[in-house]
């Protein structure tokens, strides 16, 4: 645990907090945007969480992730800092983890923030001090599915980010790989019979989301961790 | 510990059919500079990543500090520290972080770490830069903090993978000293590949030559030089022809004698008297202003050595 919360720290001053105030730009921009940009264009529709708002909730921090995960290992080794770090004592069963629960967090850090600064957005601008909140239910879908969907786009990228040379083409893949993903959803909901998905309500469609999404992640990481293997990093 | 701290045995790396290193064998006592000396591709930095256990060996085995390099990788990768090719730095990361970064990684208490830091920092002139992102600094100093790095957690032995490559003479120079220093303060022992002579000669006891990855000799640089040709005079003067060569050929004591300019450079065997020589010399009609005696340096020796094994 010790080494992953290492791994953890140094992740945090080398990819994300590296540039001083700057380093905010990015956290900022992406909650100025969920946080107050889109709960004030919603107005109290924002807080019902519609389809249409989980979805702006979970691909927002999802493309804030597959815009950084490619720096994880691409990145280090481009950088020529893998070789070292390899050469360390530092477990593989740390620096992988270290890495993708940083990435994670970060992500999911501003999808939660931005959730709990929609209503008070709401409330002040487009209700009058008329203080609503989210469904419950919905409230704590959105935070498991934000969570879920942000370590989909970690495993992914942490698996391309293995098997290539640089952080761009990890970023090619990844951006293909989306593409790819998001048509590979739509076909797969057109495939299913209208009267199958007519009979779910909201709440059984997010449990099932929730459930292909944890499935996915767990075969991703798996991938990723079994491919994570000194002599074949330092040899590629 | 008693006994080498790196042992190989039959030691062999394929890439392909590539053989990156070949049957090596090879023994380092502890407590010295060991030098790995080769040319670009002789596998020296192949054979750094088997004994980290960083790569498999097709075959053969190998030890470091008693640890089997396939079986106990980790406890090698625990108890050393590593200059590997690059510096290997987080550049956007102040110089401070990056060394904090490893202390945490070889488990040092924060207290500890502080004060290992602020010592080696110091005595490699780069504390009152520690709060730079590593980035904004010089090459030079870059492998000075690499080196700082590697002796962070009081390894008993470090790896060093051509620590002066690429820098301008005055920051060589400036590394090596540093380097030979700290490594003469901290009682470590130094695994060190390099392809230059004048750094190998300065800074190790022993040196392996290796060449498209087979060790070609191990010794101490001037059990080499007698190895492979003994001693040299150069002898300045006028009046020298293809007779005086001739006649210093014939001696017994002479390897090789040959004629540039006013110059005559004659490789004795062994550790020949000059004085004969020189009387030889006299007697053939050729007149002496000067007479001097040297080493072999250890270039001459690398490039003997690589011209037998092209022969």
């Amino acid at each position: 645990m010790n080494d992953i919360l290492t791994m953890m720290r140094k992740e945090s001053k080398d990819v994300f907090f590296q540039g001083g105030w700057k380093s905010l730009i990015r956290p900022l921009l992406v909650i100025g945007i969920m946080g107050i940009y889109l709960p004030l264009q919603f107005g109290s529709q924002w807080v019902d969480l519609t389809p249409l708002g989980m979805i702006l909730l979970l691909w927002i921090p999802f493309f804030v992730i597959i815009s950084f995960i490619g720096d994880v290992i691409a990145g280090e080794r481009e950088r020529h800092t893998l070789e070292t770090l390899l050469a360390s004592r530092m477990p593989d069963r740390a620096i992988l983890p270290g890495k993708v629960v940083t990435t994670v967090l970060y992500a999911w850090g501003m999808g939660i923030l931005s959730l709990l600064l929609g209503p008070v957005v709401v409330g002040l601008f487009r209700t009058q001090g008329n203080w609503m909140f989210y469904p419950l239910y919905l409230f704590v879908a959105a935070l498991i599915l934000s969570l879920l969907v942000n370590m989909l786009g970690a495993s992914a990228g942490v698996l391309i980010s293995l098997r290539v040379a640089t952080v761009r083409q990890a970023q090619q893949i990844l951006g293909i790989g989306t593409i790819v993903f998001v048509f590979g959803i739509i076909l797969a909901l057109q495939a299913v019979p209208a009267n199958v998905i007519s009979s779910l309500t909201y709440a059984q469609f997010l449990l099932i989301a929730m459930a292909v999404i944890a499935v996915l992640d767990a075969i991703l990481l798996g991938l990723s961790l079994l491919s994570f293997q000194r002599s074949r990093l330092i040899s590629s | 510990m008693a006994g080498p701290i790196i042992r190989t045995e039959h030691l062999s790396r394929f890439f392909g059919t590539v053989r990156a290193v070949g049957d090596l064998s090879l023994e380092v006592p502890a407590g010295i500079v060991f030098g790995f000396l080769g040319p670009n591709g002789a596998g020296k930095t192949t054979t750094i990543h088997l004994l980290l256990g960083l790569l498999e060996p097709t075959q053969g085995q190998a030890s470091v500090l008693g640890f089997d390099t396939r079986t106990q990788a980790g406890e090698i990768r625990t108890c050393i520290g590593a200059l590997l090719e690059f510096a290997g730095l987080y550049e956007r990361m102040t110089a401070e972080d990056n060394l904090d970064f490893y202390g945490c990684i070889y488990h040092m208490p924060a207290a500890e770490r502080q004060a290992r830091i602020k010592e080696l920092l110091t005595h490699l002139d780069l504390w009152d830069r520690r709060k730079d992102q590593v980035g904004k600094w010089s090459r030079g100093m870059k492998q000075k903090l690499a080196v700082a790095r590697a002796l962070l957690h009081h390894p008993p032995l470090i790896f060093m993978d051509e620590p002066t490559a690429g820098l301008d003479p005055v920051a060589a120079a400036t590394l090596r000293n540093d380097l030979a220093s700290l490594v003469a303060r901290e009682e470590v022992t130094v695994f060190l590949t390099t392809h230059n002579l004048t750094e190998a000669e300065k800074l190790c006891a022993q040196v392996g030559v290796i060449r498209q990855g087979k060790l070609l000799t191990v010794g101490n640089p001037d059990e080499l030089r007698l190895r492979t040709g003994g001693s040299l005079a150069e002898v300045v003067g006028y009046g020298f022809n293809d007779q005086t060569l001739a006649l210093l050929r014939e001696r017994p004591e002479v390897a090789n004698a040959e004629l540039h300019n006013s110059h005559l450079t004659i490789e004795l065997r062994g550790e020949s008297h000059i004085s004969p020589l020189v009387s030889l010399i006299l007697r053939s009609g050729g007149e002496i202003e000067e007479v001097r005696r040297g080493k072999a340096s250890l270039e001459d020796v690398f490039l003997t050595l690589m011209k037998e094994e092209n022969t």
